[in-house]
């Protein structure tokens, strides 16, 4: 009677290891795989393998950013990895400062950090090295390249409003650029029929400020209303 | 559970041979599963570990963690967790300590999609983030409690379930001191993070260790003698969760803050 009930209810591989079935380990063993590991990567991939080796990325592995692959890796044909090129959570999910963050770890504050470009128009995500700074005004003019970084008018190169040659930077008293003269320039960006993108803050150049030049009272490097 | 003590010194082989004898009806095994169990983990923790070929643990340097939750997002992926926010096999805990020393500690989906920035930013004492998971307890609570055998712990001890005899009575996801365990609301039975069972049987590492950027996650063998996994057991005081249950858990933790639990 008992061993009959046992032959019933207890199921076949159970007890064999232990108390449980030793089955069960098989079943979940047998899970199918969705991140192939960098190492099947780099089979194909071995250009963006051996740069990725060489970075600061190289702790990082492929699917981090391409999701998981191991579908692209059976059948390449077929199955496209993700491609995260625009700007945004990708990087910083791991780069956007975070007091918590250990300290070292390196973090931008995404607002201030070369605003509306794509991470990797300067940084190649396989080798992200920092570009040189490039020759750039900030050099110089660190005080008001700051102070307009933290401005409404962060995403304006300085050239927008300052045609500087080339010679400026080698030898910028005898060549110094350009400064706006007159209403009408800011008004290109900021009068109500303005040719510009729509959430640009509009004014009246006629009954604003009328008798004055907008920068007597905004700074231009940092505007305020 | 009644009378653990007991059964350490209580014979395992004859133990379980008569357990087996025995009608496998729900209502005795309700009994004794557990009371086998207690003594299978006592043994194992007395001398199976030492002896077994493998025997697999993982190491998180809490200092490492940037809780960028991509490890939260693979072991979704991997393991077909649900998306929803209440099921975790893994997931990473922001702790902050202010000022006044009070801590506070959240986890906004498991942290899967990263941190928002804290609210009370200029008055942080210290702060950082702790990667959790199934502890892999070599004395596991869960085991203990299960009525029929559908969780336990395999010879590499990693302690798993058996999907296909759970009954869903929750009684683990009860047991389990680190809020481990959920109950799959597709199958309705208890599921947790297997060490990615499927993967290590296969030489590779972890989801969650695969994709951790800046090798937060060490996985390894525990008995093996040169393994980063055994460096970083040389070279830092390592702590686990909650020492005082004697759950004797095979997720170590080194710079773990004392205010996390
Ligand atoms: C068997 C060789 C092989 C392996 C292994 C392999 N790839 Fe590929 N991969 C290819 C080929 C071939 C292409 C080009 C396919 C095409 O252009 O349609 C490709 C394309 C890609 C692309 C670009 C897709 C696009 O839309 O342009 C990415 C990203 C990529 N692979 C990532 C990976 C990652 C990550 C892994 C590891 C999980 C991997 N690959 C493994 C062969 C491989
Ligand atoms: C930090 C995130 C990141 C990591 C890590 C990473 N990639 Fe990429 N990968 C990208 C991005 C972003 C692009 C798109 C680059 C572009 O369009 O300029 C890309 C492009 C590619 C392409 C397509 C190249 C082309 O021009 O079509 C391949 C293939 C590829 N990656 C393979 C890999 C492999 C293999 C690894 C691991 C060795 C890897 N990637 C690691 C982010 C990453
Ligand atoms: C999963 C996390 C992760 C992601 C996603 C990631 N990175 Fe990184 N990044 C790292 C790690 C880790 C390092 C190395 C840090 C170190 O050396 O301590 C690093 C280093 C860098 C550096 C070098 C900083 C220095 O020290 O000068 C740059 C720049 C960078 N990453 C840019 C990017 C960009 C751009 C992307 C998106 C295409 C990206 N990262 C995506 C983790 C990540
Ligand atoms: C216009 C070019 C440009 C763009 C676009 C850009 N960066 Fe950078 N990035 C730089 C330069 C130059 C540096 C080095 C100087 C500096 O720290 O500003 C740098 C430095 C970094 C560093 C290292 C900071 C540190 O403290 O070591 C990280 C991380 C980084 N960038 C990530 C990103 C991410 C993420 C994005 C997209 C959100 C991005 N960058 C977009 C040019 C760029
Ligand atoms: C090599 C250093 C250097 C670099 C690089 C540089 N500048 Fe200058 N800039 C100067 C000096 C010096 C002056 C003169 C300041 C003075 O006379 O007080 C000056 C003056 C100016 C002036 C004021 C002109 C005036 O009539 O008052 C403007 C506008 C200007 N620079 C814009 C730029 C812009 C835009 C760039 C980037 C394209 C740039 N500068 C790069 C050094 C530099
Ligand atoms: C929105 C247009 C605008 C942008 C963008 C801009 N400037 Fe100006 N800048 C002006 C105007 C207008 C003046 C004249 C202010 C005055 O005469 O009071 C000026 C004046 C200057 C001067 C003369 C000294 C001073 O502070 O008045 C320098 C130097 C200068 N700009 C450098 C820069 C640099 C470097 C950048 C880029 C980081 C930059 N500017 C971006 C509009 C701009
Ligand atoms: C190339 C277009 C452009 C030009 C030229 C320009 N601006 Fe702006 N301005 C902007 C943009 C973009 C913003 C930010 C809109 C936003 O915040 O979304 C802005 C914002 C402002 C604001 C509003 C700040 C606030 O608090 O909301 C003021 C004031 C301002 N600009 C003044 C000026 C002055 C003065 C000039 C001339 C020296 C000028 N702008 C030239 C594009 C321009
Ligand atoms: C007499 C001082 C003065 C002058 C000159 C002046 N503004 Fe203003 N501007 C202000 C004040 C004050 C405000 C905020 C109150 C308001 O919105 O009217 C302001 C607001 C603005 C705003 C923000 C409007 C919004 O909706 O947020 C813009 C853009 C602006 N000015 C552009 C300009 C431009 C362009 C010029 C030159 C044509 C200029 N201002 C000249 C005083 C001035």
């Amino acid at each position: 009677m008992l061993l009959v009930l046992r032959g019933r209810f207890v199921p076949a591989s159970f007890g064999e290891t232990g108390h449980y079935r030793a089955d069960a380990v098989d079943v979940v063993a047998a899970q199918p795989l969705r991140y192939a590991g960098w190492q099947v990567c780099v089979e194909c991939h071995d250009s963006e393998g051996a740069m990725k080796s060489r970075s600061f990325h190289r702790t990082v592995s492929c699917e981090v950013c391409h999701g998981p692959a191991a579908a692209h890796a059976e059948d390449v044909e077929s199955q496209t990895p993700l491609i995260p090129r625009e700007r945004g959570a990708e990087c910083l999910s791991c780069h956007e400062y975070l007091s918590p963050r250990p300290t070292g770890f390196p973090q931008i504050i995404e607002r201030l950090h070369n605003p509306l470009q794509a991470c990797i128009g300067c940084h190649d995500p396989h080798d992200p090295t920092p570009p040189e700074v490039p020759e750039s005004c900030s050099a110089c003019h660190a005080q008001i390249a700051r102070t307009k970084a933290v401005s409404h008018h962060l995403t304006l190169e300085c050239e927008t409003c300052h045609d500087a040659r080339a010679e400026h930077r080698e030898n910028p008293r005898s060549f110094l650029p350009r400064k706006p003269t007159a209403r009408e320039f800011c008004g290109g960006c900021h009068s109500e029929n303005a040719d510009s993108p729509a959430d640009i803050p509009r004014v009246d150049l006629r009954d604003h400020g009328e008798r004055y030049l907008c920068w007597q009272c905004h700074y231009p490097h940092h505007p305020e209303s | 559970m009644a009378g653990q003590h007991d059964e350490r010194q209580f014979p395992r082989r004859e133990f379980l041979v008569k357990t087996l004898q025995l009608p496998c009806s729900a209502a005795v095994v309700t009994v004794l599963g557990p009371l086998a169990l207690g003594s299978d983990a006592a043994e194992a923790s007395q001398g199976d570990s030492k002896t077994a070929e493998r025997y697999f643990g993982m190491g998180i340097q809490v200092d490492k963690c940037i809780g960028c939750g991509k490890c939260v997002e693979a072991c979704k992926a991997e393991n077909d967790v649900p998306r929803e926010p209440f099921y975790f096999r893994t997931w990473v805990e922001r702790y902050v300590i202010h000022n006044d020393g009070e801590v506070s500690v959240d986890s906004p989906e498991g942290g899967i999609r990263g941190f928002p920035r804290e609210e009370r930013e200029g008055d942080v004492l210290r702060s950082f983030f702790v990667p959790k998971l199934c502890n892999q307890c070599d004395n596991p609570p869960c085991v203990q409690v299960c009525p029929v055998g559908a969780t336990f712990k395999t010879d590499d001890g990693v302690v798993l379930v058996d999907s296909d005899y759970c009954i869903g009575c929750r009684y683990c996801i009860q047991a389990c001191p680190y809020g481990a365990r959920y109950l799959d609301p597709r199958t309705n039975t208890a599921d947790k993070c297997t060490f990615c069972y499927h993967r290590i049987t296969q030489g590779l590492l972890p989801a969650c260790v695969e994709v951790c950027p800046t090798g937060a996650r060490i996985f390894g063998e525990l008995n093996a003698l040169a393994s980063p996994l055994r460096r970083l057991m040389r070279k830092s005081s390592l702590q686990v969760l909650k020492p005082a249950l004697n759950t004797e858990p095979k997720v170590f933790y080194s710079e773990l803050d004392g205010e996390v639990r």
